[in-house]
């Protein structure tokens, strides 16, 4: 059934060689595309070289290891002890995550589980724009409402009831510390964290689910004893994929966290993570020695960090949704 | 029997209540955070904040508005999304139609992840390296750069991620009508793929717009307007934060309006992506 | 007369270590129907897939052996893939039409082997879509999404679509298991009255479709090809035990 009227005649029909042509433009094509496909990896590498290069003049004089675990930052004397840093990087980050982690995981056994369409459906645009949601406007409600309300309700009633208890009691007044700079970070973090943790509790076979549900169990059972259980690797890297957001948030920290280079006792206690030591020095410390290389080794202990976080995170989840399918 | 019965419907009664919540904590958060920025921003919008730059003086000048923040935002972040969008679009189709999954490109999707992770801070830092190193100044074109470098993960990524959910009889469709990888690339997937495109496009602009510590060191800050791609530029992100820790309620006050347009502009971008992303999908397959 | 398709020692491998095909050999003629049929995993499809070179689409698949379409081998070197697709047509199980309009998803392939624009293309769709059977379904709405036709026209469209590459071979697979009744009737007849011009190689476990259709039959059992031979002579006369088998139901 070729087309009648047109047989044996090219008539209607391009000139050129058409095949060879198609397949050098083709071949052209794959090339270029390899050539961008290059920049990812190149960047990648360029990146982790150019930080090592450039903390190297510090690493060479300060043996890296006195640097994480030195106490006192004053670099007009040559001392530049990262643990006050690392520390509120990590209380940030650690008590962000217990504020986030529960209701995030209710949350989303809530959507996977219990909600209905239509809510699942309003739930999906209620994420996106709080993910989407700049982080110095978090900072600005961090600023006016988180702040003095620590300042002036919580942590006055809090100390009055509660004031002798360990990781409590502290003599910073201002509200801004570390509790103001997790309550940020933990409702920044929580669209993401139940976005993912969604992604793999809907990704559990239903046949499991139903399979548990006909021998009788409610269905609180079938998520304590099945769902639960099926998910727990996934869950798990959800929340360190989550925490590897958190880590590396500047400006929103930044804003209420109080900045004071100390070694943090108490919620209440100002500390000093080290993006917001970044954020706020780099760029303006040419005049002292070895300042910016030090806080490029800052840079490069927080990308190594977070870097390790992120990748396993990110491979288990691949492993993890990968097999469920 | 019965009273164990009635043990389970306690719990999963209580476990419910938990839930709804959680629930209504994320949802209440969300309306606070927006009602504090839409109350402090929007008694301090009038038309002179939306179209003059800061008047009155250096840095604290009581007078004027934001315009140059709001210009110097859309310009840098819509310049980093043209450039992201033109390097990341080849890599995610060459990733898929080309690669498959070869080794290459497991390499290329774990420097992504990488890249990915990487926070802003040290995109920002590594841009004024990079910067000092070629002896350029803070500058919009600076600027520019830090966010493609910020925003060409989120979206490659993202296409990936919409280009590995199409249908691989749809790809097999084309190429068993004798079609080759490049062609099933612009005129099949680019088509089916238009409104992910779209969104991957919307949520790259997004974040890079809301990125303040990327172009901290490399755009700088200024009172002009946008003049120039080696000038320094205003920024919305930038604009807030350093308005916002002045002692004078004026200055203050530009914050809370730049934080309100800032709110606004991200809104309005991932509304319209939902919105375009179901206007475009006509001609999909499902 | 040589065969169309001549397939020698075909031996195909998923993940190194499952076997799909067996030492398969088989010639399949001009101008008739040639029904694959088997129980399912038996490997029809894959040997379906073998003719137009889609097994390498498939991660960890190794072939070996040869195809020959016209007496030339389709994997020796430097034969070129999109010529073997152009000449050997895929209608899929699915009906999966591009993501745009009637039109164009009839166009595509007339537009990428490079035909011109104009009166010369709107009458080569306008006769794809008649040898389809759609013509008159379609003819007031041919710039809307393909999306919007019904499933049974939408494998009609892909009919088309493929006939208007101009192939020698139609290959398909279970191509009206997911269609209703009346729809998968269409497509039966299209095929009877393909037959005329192409090649036409249908895999399909439905019994009945088989002996409706049928010029030339291969019986495949578990990767090996158990019997083939004209249709009359296989159904009336098989020779082997697993052929008698599966034609009286006992499998």
């Amino acid at each position: 059934m070729k087309l009648p009227g047109f047989e044996n005649s090219r008539e209607g029909w391009k000139q050129r060689s058409s095949l060879e042509f198609r397949h050098r433009i083709d071949k052209f094509a794959g090339r270029l595309f390899f050539v961008f496909s290059i920049i990812p990896v190149f960047l990648a590498i360029a990146i982790l070289v150019m930080m090592i290069y450039k903390s190297w003049p510090i690493m060479k004089t300060h043996p890296l290891w006195q640097m994480l675990t030195g106490q006192v930052w004053k670099p007009d004397d040559g001392l530049f002890g990262f643990l006050p840093f690392i520390a509120g990087t990590a209380w940030v980050t650690l008590v962000a995550l217990f504020l986030a982690v529960p209701p995030c995981l209710l949350t989303s056994i809530f959507l996977s589980e219990y909600a209905s369409h239509s809510l699942r459906a309003f739930m999906k645009p209620l994420l996106d724009i709080l993910a989407a949601i700049p982080s110095v406007v978090y900072g600005v409600w961090g600023t006016i409402a988180i702040v003095p309300f620590i300042q002036n309700k919580l942590q006055p009633f809090i100390h009055q009831h509660l004031g002798t208890l360990p990781f409590i009691n502290s003599n910073n007044p201002t509200g801004f510390g570390i509790l103001s700079g997790a309550i940020v970070l933990a409702i920044m973090v929580a669209p993401f964290i139940i976005a993912v943790l969604y992604e793999i509790l809907s990704n559990i076979p239903e046949g499991l689910k139903e399979a548990s549900l006909a021998m009788g169990t409610t269905r609180l059972q079938t998520v304590r004893w099945v769902v639960i259980p099926q998910a727990l690797p996934g869950i798990i890297a959800g929340i360190v994929l989550g925490a590897s957001r958190a880590l590396g948030e500047t400006m929103a920290v930044l804003m209420v966290v109080g900045n004071v280079a100390q070694m943090p006792h108490s919620i209440f206690d100002a500390a000093y993570p080290l993006p917001a030591l970044i954020a706020n020095n780099y760029g303006e410390m040419m005049s002292i020695p070895l300042y910016d290389s030090a806080l490029m080794t800052a840079a490069l202990i927080l990308l190594v960090i977070i870097l390790i976080f992120n990748i396993t995170s990110t491979l288990a989840l691949q492993h993890v949704l990968e097999r469920n399918i | 029997m019965k009273n164990r019965w009635a043990g389970r419907h306690v719990a999963e009664t209580i476990f419910k209540g938990l839930m709804l919540f959680s629930f209504g904590l994320v949802a209440g958060s969300l309306a606070l955070i927006l009602w504090t920025v839409i109350s402090k921003g929007l008694p301090s919008l009038s038309w002179s904040m939306l179209t003059q730059a800061p008047q009155g003086g250096y840095y604290l000048g009581k007078a004027g508005g934001v315009l140059n923040a709001t210009l110097g935002s859309l310009y840098m972040a819509g310049g980093g999304t043209l450039l992201a969008l033109f390097l990341g679009l080849p890599i995610a189709l060459y990733l898929e139609t080309y690669l498959g999954r070869s080794v290459w490109s497991r390499y290329v999707r774990l420097a992504l992840d990488v890249l990915w992770g990487i926070p802003s801070i040290v995109y920002g830092a590594i841009g004024f390296i990079i910067m000092l190193a070629i002896g350029m100044r803070a500058s919009m074109l600076g600027g520019i750069i830090a966010l493609t470098l910020l925003e060409l993960p989120i979206l490659t990524r993202a296409i990936d991620e919409v280009i590995r959910m199409m249908p691989r009889d749809l790809e097999q469709a084309a190429l068993a009508l004798g079609a080759t990888p490049l062609e099933v690339a612009t005129r099949v997937i680019t088509r089916q793929m238009l409104p992910g495109i779209i969104t991957g496009v919307l949520l790259a602009f997004g974040r890079g717009i809301g990125d303040a510590a990327s172009v901290l060191f490399t755009a700088g800050y200024t009172d002009r307007m946008p003049s120039s791609l080696l000038r320094p530029v205003a920024s919305l992100p930038l604009a807030v934060y350093f308005q916002l820790s002045m002692p004078y309620p004026e200055v203050q006050n530009r914050a809370y309006a730049a934080a309100l347009i800032l709110t606004f502009i991200v809104l309005v971008v991932s509304l319209s992506s939902r919105w375009l992303g179901g206007k475009l999908g006509k001609f999909i397959i499902k | 007369m040589q065969p169309h398709i001549q397939i020698r020692n075909l031996n195909v491998f998923y993940n190194r270590d499952q076997q799909a095909l067996k030492n398969v050999n088989l010639e399949i003629p001009h101008n008739q129907i040639t029904v694959i049929m088997g129980p399912s995993g038996c490997g029809k499809t894959t040997l379906l897939k073998s003719m137009n070179r889609f097994l390498e689409l498939t991660d960890g698949s190794q072939i070996s052996g040869q195809v020959l379409i016209d007496g030339e081998d389709i994997y020796a070197t430097g034969m070129d893939v999109t010529e073997i697709r152009k000449k050997a047509g895929l209608l899929a199980q699915h009906p999966y039409p591009l993501p745009m309009s009637i039109f164009d998803n009839v166009a595509f392939g007339l537009r990428i082997h490079q035909m011109k624009k104009g009166r010369h293309l709107e009458y080569a769709v306008q006769h794809y879509l008649e040898a389809a059977g759609l013509w008159t379904e379609v003819k007031d709405r041919l710039h809307q999404p393909a999306t919007r036709l019904s499933i049974g026209q939408q494998q009609r469209l892909c009919l088309a679509r493929g006939l208007a590459v101009e192939p020698e071979i139609l290959l398909a697979d279970e191509a009206t298991s997911a269609l209703d009744p009346i729809s998968a009737q269409h497509i039966e007849e299209r095929l009877v009255d393909l037959k005329k011009e192409y090649t036409v190689v249908l895999v399909t476990h439905i019994l009945r479709q088989a002996k409706r259709l049928a010029d030339y039959v291969i019986f495949m059992y578990l990767g090996e090809v158990v019997e083939c031979g004209p249709a009359i002579q296989v159904f009336d006369h098989p020779q082997q035990e697993r052929t008698r088998a599966y034609l009286e139901g006992r499998f």
